[in-house]
């Protein structure tokens, strides 16, 4: 068990790309801390410096209080899960998951009683004599993920672990590393492009974009403060719609102006809070589920609006509904019972308490 | 054999062409295109593999002049041939120093292999062409020639390694001239031509080791000597096994080295069975019993097969 911090980490290959460019993170112990971003955004190469699989250009990374820059892999006391699971084909499930304590020379006995006890936690125990390639895609990644609970280590490391299941499965591995996580509460980093994976498993979530971190915080933050337009575009899905706006005074209160002649009322509540952009143009931000049918019974901090729908998918517990407002996409998330037709005007509102407003030039939630 | 008869719609056949029809449905056939396909490949094989080990077995049953079996004193006649080839010293001795010559050549050629396609695999990508192409060299070279350069280098008169190890102060080295000098020389030159074929092999096999195997190893503990003995080697243990039995068989019936480098001198003890068989058979005359001594090669060589091939078979079994 110990904490993870990560001082002005940079990582810049040959020719001076930079990957990863300059970034700080504190990581407590037993917290469960997932990476999130698009391709190319520099979480991977993050993880694998804390691994030490990359060297780091410049910066610190300490482990346990101790700076781990130049210390091998297999001296820092970490356990890693791999994307596509890295389990030695020519050994069975057991010797796979006793590699990692043989090498360090634990006694046979005790070899013996964790390979065990993993195989309980992670219900493996009858696959124990197999070799790797009898094996499913589920049950590979749940004796990975045996490989690094035997160890006992001090973090683990997760390196997309679910990208190679079906997306039920996925859905049942996440549950798993969860529950995991809960018995043996070991410091966690985990790594994924998935945001549907950071919400459910994080205790906070790292957003990375371009080598640089975005924003930190935990899963309901980031829903709902994002600070930039970035994290708020990745955050939820479908992602929040972006819709052109110029803030307007009007009588002490701001007035929103939309394309279409579409006018909005800046809650009350907010007013203070923009002022100071009354006049300019900004970025109107709102997620698709806070665009919802005209019947709420509460109608405060609520402004209608009326759409025609250009696409409408059905989904069974909802509806997603695309309108096209001046060239922006926009959609809203409806009840299924909506009586919504193509072409047809329908009128929606839109929940004025949920929505941001983003500085175009800077990208920054105001 | 619906299958067989599945590939083409079946014409109604005209009253009188019932004869041709059914030949037309025979030559349409999947298992007679396959037969045909293949006729080529089972003419070579039989011309080129059968009929001779055939007609090799029936040689070696004649007697000297070929005019009937060889009698034989204590095994039936027709075996007299490995009869005395089991009476006599030389036949041991060259047996013996097949087994030598293959075995220890091909064990350093694999350990020579495998370093230098470790050194290649850790060049990075660019100078590795260069070097990979300048280390198969000497596989590429035909063997009696680039062995009658090594023959200069050994020989008495003129040795330039002799020339290099007087500069040094080294004694001079018979090289050619006493028995176990004379077997390490053809060992060394046959390690220097065959270990290119080790280099490529192991290299293609270390190129298809997933890094992923090694990073896991690193994190679980190991050391590189370690990654070594628990991920490499074992991850290319087919291709160990396979290039070695292969270079196994080609060894084991190596010819132009010895005869090029000693010619099975000083008094028969660097001959290997095919160079020797060709000494009886061609060179002596006695072709009956020339054969016979090659003909111990195949039971040798089809042992050690069968353990490799069995331990190959198991190991696809149970990992890909």
């Amino acid at each position: 068990m110990a904490q993870v911090s990560l001082r002005k980490i940079v990582k810049a290959y040959e020719g001076g790309v930079q990957a990863v460019k300059g970034i700080d993170l504190d990581i407590d112990d037993h917290e469960f801390v997932v990476l999130v971003g698009p391709s190319g955004c520099g979480k991977s190469t993050t993880l694998r410096m804390i691994a030490g699989l990359e060297e780091i250009t410049s910066g610190d990374i300490s482990i346990g209080g101790t700076v781990v820059n130049d210390i091998p892999p297999r001296d820092r006391d970490i356990a890693m899960v791999f994307q596509n699971y890295a389990l030695y084909p020519h050994m069975s499930v057991y010797d796979n998951m006793a590699f990692g304590l043989m090498l360090r020379k634990f006694p046979k006995a005790e070899i013996d009683r964790r390979v065990k006890e993993a195989a309980r936690i992670l219900d493996i125990t009858p696959l124990l004599d197999r070799k790797p390639k009898a094996l499913s895609g589920g049950q590979r990644q749940r004796v990975a993920m045996g490989r690094a609970i035997v160890r006992d280590p001090k973090v683990f490391l997760f390196d997309e672990p679910l990208s190679n299941l079906d997306a039920k499965l996925r859905v049942q591995m996440r549950t798993e590393i969860k529950k995991v996580h809960q018995t043996v509460n070991t410091t966690t980093v985990y790594v994924t492009h998935d945001q549907v994976e950071a919400m459910t498993l994080a205790d906070r979530v790292v957003v990375m974009n371009h080598g640089i971190i975005e924003q930190v915080g935990p899963p309901q933050e980031l829903y709902h403060n994002p600070a930039t337009k970035f994290v708020a575009g990745f955050i939820g899905s479908p992602s929040m719609n972006f819709i052109p706006a110029k803030v307007e005074q009007a009588s002490g209160a701001l007035r929103l102006h939309l394309p279409q002649g579409i006018v909005l009322d800046v809650p009350a509540a907010r007013t203070a809070r923009y002022q100071a952009h009354a006049g300019k143009d900004v970025l109107f931000g709102i997620r698709p589920e806070h665009l919802t049918d005209d019947k709420p019974t509460d109608k405060s901090n609520t402004a209608p609006i009326t759409l025609k729908p250009d696409v409408i998918e059905p989904m069974g517990m909802e509806t997603l509904v695309h309108f096209k407002l001046d060239g922006t996409e926009v959609s809203a998330r409806l009840d299924p019972a909506t009586p919504a037709a193509v072409g047809a005007p329908l009128s929606l509102i839109a929940h004025m308490d949920q929505m941001h407003l983003i500085d175009p030039t800077s990208d920054k939630v105001l | 054999m619906a299958a067989d008869a599945s590939t083409a719609p079946i014409m109604p056949s005209a009253p009188n062409s019932g004869r041709a029809s059914s030949l037309q449905r025979l030559a349409r056939r999947r298992s007679t295109i396959a037969v045909l396909m293949t006729i080529p490949l089972l003419v070579v094989l039989i011309g080129l593999v059968a009929y001779p080990a055939g007609y090799g077995i029936y040689l070696s049953t004649l007697n000297r002049r070929m005019t009937g079996f060889m009698e034989g004193e204590w095994l039936p006649n027709g075996l007299g041939n490995f009869e005395i080839l089991f009476e006599s010293e030389t036949f041991w001795a060259v047996a013996w120093q097949s087994c030598i010559f293959a075995i220890s050549a091909v064990i350093l050629k694999a350990l020579v292999g495998f370093w230098l396609a470790h050194m290649l695999h850790h060049i990075p990508a660019k100078g590795q062409r260069k070097w990979r192409g300048m280390l198969l060299v000497p596989w590429v070279i035909p063997p009696a020639l680039s062995t009658l350069g090594w023959w200069w280098m050994f020989d008495p008169a003129y040795s330039s390694i002799n020339w290099l190890f007087q500069v040094v102060g080294i004694p001079q080295v018979p090289w050619l001239g006493e028995k176990w000098w004379a077997r390490l020389s053809i060992i060394i030159v046959n390690v220097w031509y065959g270990a290119p074929f080790f280099m490529i092999m192991y290299l293609a096999a270390l190129k298809s080791v997933p890094e992923q195997l090694y990073e896991a190893a690193a994190i679980d503990g190991a050391t590189s000597w370690q990654r070594l003995r628990y991920v490499t080697l074992p991850m290319m243990a087919n291709i160990i096994s396979i290039t070695v039995l292969f270079s196994l068989i080609v060894t084991f019936a190596n010819y132009d080295i010895v005869r090029v480098l000693t010619n099975g001198g000083p008094r028969d003890l660097t001959h290997v069975f095919a160079s020797y068989a060709f000494q009886v058979g061609i060179l002596s005359g006695n072709i009956p019993r020339g054969a016979a001594v090659s003909l111990f090669m195949f039971p040798i060589l089809a042992i050690c097969a069968f353990f490799v091939l069995r331990g190959v078979t198991r190991r696809n079994k149970e990992q890909m």
